[in-house]
């Protein structure tokens, strides 16, 4: 079963129901399209253009009638074809022009939309980038990923297809109302009489349909994670024997998607239907009154057949414009989350003029960058995290030399990844500094850093690709040669052979084609190739077995030997030899020291310690 | 049910399965939509008749059978004194249209949600009860495309795609035989042109159908790129590659912007082309009506409808052509969903045996690889993949407790997996036995609920913490559930939660770390007190603290199973009544945690790693 697409499915549906909680509907000034202006402004020429073209287009479209209405009061009636020619012609010009008119509307149209998505999810990529983890923190990534793949392109569309669509249909309805007017007002003043009552029905309907969909929305992501389920829960559900109760439960909720959807089509045939019927009631009084001043001579039947057609013609541009119109207020809540995700600031910057010697994050200055030694020091440091309300660090001090070996232990939740995350500076201490080789870390760039830090995860994450690609991601330019000596060194070489194509070989989404414990060794790889010079282990060999992990400890040790490491692991076997260990609970360091120190202390370690080891004599 | 087995050599023969029922829905709504054709043929006569009255003209417009009921209507004058009678009539058809339009939508939708419902029930049961095999085998992603979007589309075929053609069908077939009421020879003008605009339109969406699967694709990796981005947050970070991820991006973003955007050109062109063809349609229509009004082989009347009957094909033809070009992925749908109605499920032999599960266990002669299923399992993530066992015979005295300990890919979740038929163990490859009855003969189902089985990776359902303890056992009570989460250790961290064991858990609620939830599963498992217990290195992300803590509280407890624990760690096993130390399949040493030192073997091997600290 592929661990990968689960999480991407769990982060949908989690995203989903994140959505619904915020689904309420918000306007903002101007259906948001100030706050759009920055990206549209590239594009204003196109869509100007497109929204003159557009009209024009649209109303030409209006004036076909007028042609059956002309051949009607002049050929028909006088009974004299001499202008048929000229009459062909015109039309044949006019739907010709009307069609390259609209090829190009719509390739505008088309092209700023996919423009605007394209240029809207770039931005919103680039700038994920650089914000601070107190950001990914707070939103899950299922939501972040709605707001770049999806948010994008429903912002495309409303700054193209939906003002082309009210572009239209307003063009289509007004030319014809306009027609009508000046034709024959009176006879036009009973068709627009309609008008109101239609709005009033359509945006009735409109809405209850709104509200009925979302419900069905949510429906279905309850059905596919149902079925998300009983797939990626198979083991479990055959293990305890559960499958009737799983069915019966998603029988349940496959009966309330059928009494929805029911429900639903239930008040859009209605709709449909009261439009239909809007359009015969329209035509059934032109034909009465119209028919009536037709027969005293007022007006001429080649005139009462145009009115008939635009009669009949009239609801489809309102029904269109009252269901665009729900949609740009459907995408408003996507654009006030798109622009603030835009808008939202990194809570961990580098400072102008350290961005000015060593470069920002997509254009680093390495020619400026020193090389990094290895000493760390933590001064004074005071840490909140952003979302939380207490210090999790307070007045804390830690020299680590170079070459030294820290190793954090604790239960699970304790807060152990604190330290790690504010060496790597993915979060900024609240106050104090961290000195790397003596200098805050403040005043180097991050990108500098990074460059020079090993990390291996918890949960080892590849990238999908080859595993050459995933083991070079630290260094881009490693050689065939290197890769092998850093697979030797944690003792992966068994998982190359076992691929098809060694190095060539694809480790599929996430890495999903190797286990759990192979990404792992690879991860580890992965990280010494990048040579760093602090070197931080998380977890990493929580879940190898005790020969592979013996393996990779002796790894541990050789290349640990003149870096700076951090280690954070649950097996105290792992750190014994560490030459600090700090010990953490509740998110706070309550022991410190090395390993025999802790053990005489008899403290929290040695409590740890002995209940791990002392049963086993 | 005794439908389950059922296999589906055709595609109709499983659509027809998943009709039950929704049949005769489609069928009325079908009646009604021909109601609705017909009367929708009304207006343009009645417009017709009603023109011809004014110039004076009569000439045989009205159906006998109205001239004949009322008399008066064929009176020029009555009609021109009582026009609101036509506008009533139509009025009155609108409003017997509009019913009927509503019916045929309504039973439309009632067929549908009814196939989509049944469609979706047996999906979900028959997965249920596949084996496990076929789980590990397929993606889940795949699967669950295969259940929903591939679903969407079967539905959408038969709903929309296949009841709109029959209604366009039933379309033209009236307005042509009404057209050619009013004259032949134009009418099969105007219906010479629908073949080009159908074939057209055919070819161009068959051929763009393409386009838009390769468009579809790129979606899919720049969504993939992004997704991998933002779970692989740290690492992009730590290395510092946020430049090269965004070049990654950048690039394909480009490539499927420039995908599509040749796409929407194609597009542009197909609908401006379209525009001109049906307007030279209609203008060829609209010159030729002109000239037999001008000549007096039509009426003013006749020429109004004739075009208004003209333009209310235009439309629905230039639609046929798509519906047509988009029939073939309802096949390729229907195929990917017969894919999985046509996988066996899981079976019990004919004629079980009911035996006590309260009796020794014993795994005699048992040789098993992965080449025994049917495909390899390669994509498979289990802990052991390439877990091969070689001639294993061992035996577990009732209400005793075994130890096994083996490192990753020894093979010892698969011994498991094999004894609660997770896989399923051919004949001649050894034999599984409980009080001396082989397990293949024992009911699923009995098997199952008899063995508890927690795994080393287990999984939440999306309910609250007390429905997920109690998931296996029927009504099971409070009392029971905190019973069993505080020997798992869990009950103080539920407790913990503000909603404490109403927390809603799995893909819509609270995350749990991987430590909780195997702590969930092992109070899951206690729950139903079964007589066989196996721990599949369940107490792996549980610190050694909590680990130690579980394992006292199980040994209070005075049950009396027999109890299987498979560990990394020594502690977790070294009390067991025997212990068997398992490598690359095969069994190398086994005995008492005592015995084991003594050998001075990989069992010791393994200890003194994990205790070395100790040493120092």
């Amino acid at each position: 079963m592929d661990e990968n697409n689960t999480t991407m499915i769990e982060e949908t549906t989690k995203n989903k129901s994140t959505e619904k909680d915020k689904d309420k509907t918000t306007i903002l000034p101007f259906f948001g399209f100030p706050r759009l202006f920055p990206y549209m402004k590239k594009y204003r020429g196109k869509i100007i253009f497109m929204i003159i073209l557009g009209g024009v287009v649209s109303f030409i479209d209006t004036l076909y009638p007028m042609f059956s209405r002309y051949a009607l009061n002049n050929f028909v009636a006088e009974k004299d074809l001499s202008k048929l020619q000229i009459f062909i012609i015109t039309y044949v010009a006019l739907l010709v022009i009307q069609s390259i008119m609209s090829f190009v509307t719509i390739y505008f149209c088309s092209q700023v939309e996919l423009f605007m998505n394209k240029d809207l999810r770039s931005a919103a990529f680039n700038h994920l980038q650089e914000l601070s983890f107190s950001y990914f923190n707070q939103n899950n990534v299922g939501y972040i990923h709605a707001r770049v793949m999806s948010d994008s392109g429903k912002i495309g569309a409303l700054t193209s297809w939906h003002i082309m669509d009210m572009v239209w249909n307003g063009t289509y309805l007004i030319g014809m109302l306009i027609l009508m007017l000046v034709i024959n007002w009176k006879l036009a003043l009973y068709v627009l009489i309609l008008v109101p009552i239609a709005i009033v029905i359509i945006t009735f309907f409109q809405k209850k349909l709104i509200g009925i969909n979302r419900k069905i929305r949510e429906i279905n992501s309850m059905i596919t994670s149902d079925f998300n389920e009983g797939i990626t829960g198979a083991k479990s559900i055959k293990t305890l024997a559960v499958e009737e109760k799983m069915e019966d439960d998603f029988e349940k909720d496959t009966m309330k998607m059928k009494r929805t959807a029911v429900h639903s089509m239930h008040y859009s045939a209605l709709f449909t239907s009261l439009v239909t019927m809007m359009s015969s009631i329209a035509l059934s009084l032109v034909l009465w009154r119209g028919g009536i001043i037709t027969m005293h001579g007022v007006m001429e039947i080649g005139t009462l057949s145009v009115f008939l057609t635009y009669a009949i013609n009239m609801m489809e541009p309102i029904q269109n414009l009252i269901g665009t119109l729900s949609e740009i207020i459907a995408v408003q809540v996507n654009v006030e989350r798109l622009v603030n995700l835009l808008e939202t600031e990194s809570d961990v910057s580098d400072t102008p003029e350290v961005i000015e010697k060593y470069g920002d994050t997509f254009n680093p200055k390495k020619e400026n960058w020193e090389d990094l030694y290895g000493d760390v020091k933590f001064s004074d440091v005071t840490f909140r995290y952003p979302d939380g309300d207490e210090d999790v660090l307070e007045h804390f001090n830690l020299d680590v030399p170079k070459g030294t070996s820290v190793a954090i232990v604790g239960e699970t939740g304790a807060g152990k990844s604190t330290l790690v995350n504010l060496i790597c500076r993915f979060f900024t201490p609240t106050s104090g500094q961290i000195l790397i080789d003596g200098r805050d870390a403040r005043e180097r760039s991050q990108g500098w850093l990074h460059n020079n830090i090993g990390y291996v995860l918890q949960t080892p994450h590849l990238f999908s690709g080859t595993v050459r690609e995933n083991l070079r991601y630290g260094k881009p330019d490693a050689t065939d040669e290197e890769i092998m000596e850093a697979i030797k060194m944690v003792a992966a070489e068994g998982v190359i052979e076992k691929m098809p194509d060694g190095l060539n070989s694809d480790v599929g989404e996430g890495g999903d084609m190797l286990s759990t414990g192979e990404k792992q060794l690879l991860s580890f790889a992965r990280a010494l190739l990048s040579d760093p010079r602090i070197l931080i282990l998380d977890e990493a060999t929580a879940s190898i077995d005790t020969v592979t992990e013996k393996a990779i400890q002796n790894a541990i040790k050789v290349i640990t030997k003149d870096r700076t490491s951090f280690v954070i692991a649950h097996r105290l076997s792992t750190i014994v030899d560490s030459d600090v260990i700090l010990v953490v609970s509740d998110g706070k360091i309550i022991e410190r020291g090395n390993h025999s120190e802790l053990m005489e202390k008899q403290g929290h370690y040695y409590d740890l310690f002995t209940r791990q080891y002392v049963e086993s004599v | 049910m005794k439908d389950k087995n059922k296999k589906f050599p055709t595609r109709t023969s499983m659509v027809l399965y998943f009709l039950k029922g929704a049949k005769g829905y489609f069928m009325l709504s079908i009646l009604f939509a021909f109601i609705v054709a017909l009367l929708d043929m009304i207006n343009p006569k009645i417009i017709q008749y009603t023109v011809d009255h004014f110039i004076g003209e009569t000439k045989g417009n009205l159906p006998a059978i109205l001239r004949n009921v009322f008399p008066a209507l064929a009176e020029k004058d009555y009609v021109r004194e009582h026009l609101y009678l036509v506008a009533l009539a139509v009025v009155i058809i609108a409003a017997v249209g509009a019913v009927s339009r509503y019916l045929s939508k309504y039973y439309n939708a009632k067929g549908a949600e009814t196939l989509i419902k049944r469609t979706r029930d047996k999906l979900f049961t028959h997965i249920d009860h596949l084996p496990f095999e076929w789980h590990s085998e397929n993606r889940t992603g795949d699967i669950i495309q295969r259940c929903t979007s591939d679903v969407e589309m079967v539905k959408q075929f038969l709903s929309v795609q296949l009841t709109s053609l029959v209604r366009v069908v039933i379309l033209v077939v009236l307005a042509i035989y009404f057209m050619m009421g009013i004259n032949i020879r134009i009418t099969l003008i105007a219906a010479a042109f629908f073949p080009v605009v159908v074939a057209y339109s055919f070819v161009f969406h068959s051929k763009i159908g393409k386009a838009f699967l390769k468009a579809d694709t790129e979606e899919g990796k720049l969504s993939a790129i992004a997704q991998e981005n933002l779970t692989g947050v740290r690492v992009v970070r730590a290395f510092g590659r946020e430049k090269y991820e965004r070049e990654r991006f950048e690039k394909q973003n480009t490539n499927y912007t420039r995908l599509w955007t040749r796409l929407m050109k194609l597009l542009a062109v197909f609908w401006a082309t379209g525009d001109v063809i049906t307007g030279t349609q209609v203008l060829t229509v609209m010159v030729l009506c002109t000239v037999s009004a001008v000549n007096g082989d039509i009426s003013v009347g006749q020429f109004i409808a004739f075009i208004s009957y003209n333009s209310m094909l235009v439309w629905p033809i230039r639609m046929v052509g798509r519906i047509i070009a988009e029939l073939s992925k309802a096949g390729v749908s229907i195929d990917r969903i017969s894919y999985i109605m046509n996988s066996e499920e899981e079976k019990d032999v004919q004629d079980t045996i009911d035996t006590s599960m309260d009796q020794d266990i014993e795994f005699s002669h048992v040789s098993f690889s992965y080449k025994n299923l049917e495909s390899d399992s390669s994509v498979s993530d289990d802990d052991d993949t390439p877990g091969v066992l070689h001639d294993v015979s061992f035996r577990i005295k009732a209400h005793s407790t075994l130890g096994i300990l083996g490192s990753t890919g020894s093979g010892k979740s698969t011994l498991m997996y094999l004894l609660d038929r997770l896989y399923s163990l051919p004949e001649e490859n050894g034999k599984i036995t409980i009080g001396g009855v082989s397990i293949q003969n024992i009911k699923l189902e009995t098997l199952r609920k008899n063995i508890g089985l927690v795994l080393q990776e287990p999984y939440l359902f999306s309910r609250t913490l007390s429905e997920n303890i109690g998931i296996a056992k029927d009504e099971a009570d409070m009392t029971a559930i905190r019973d069993a989460a505080r020997i798992a250790a869990l009950d103080e961290s539920v407790m913990e939660f503000s909603k404490g064991y109403d927390t809603y858990v799995g893909e819509r609620g609270v995350t749990l770390s991987g430590g909780q939830k195997q702590r969930a599963a092992i109070a899951q498992m206690l729950v139903t007190e079964p007589p066989i217990m196996v721990f599949d290195d369940s107490l792996s992300a549980v610190d050694t603290e909590t680990d130690a803590r579980i394992r006292t509280a199980l040994n209070r407890m005075d049950s009396e199973s027999t109890v299987i624990l498979i560990a990394h760690r020594i502690t977790t096993l070294m009390h067991a009544d025997h212990i068997i130390v398992l490598d690359k399949g095969r069994i190398v040493e086994e005995g008492t945690h005592d015995e084991l030192l003594e050998k001075n073997g990989m069992y010791k091997k393994i200890y003194d790693i994990q205790t070395q600290g100790k040493e120092d």
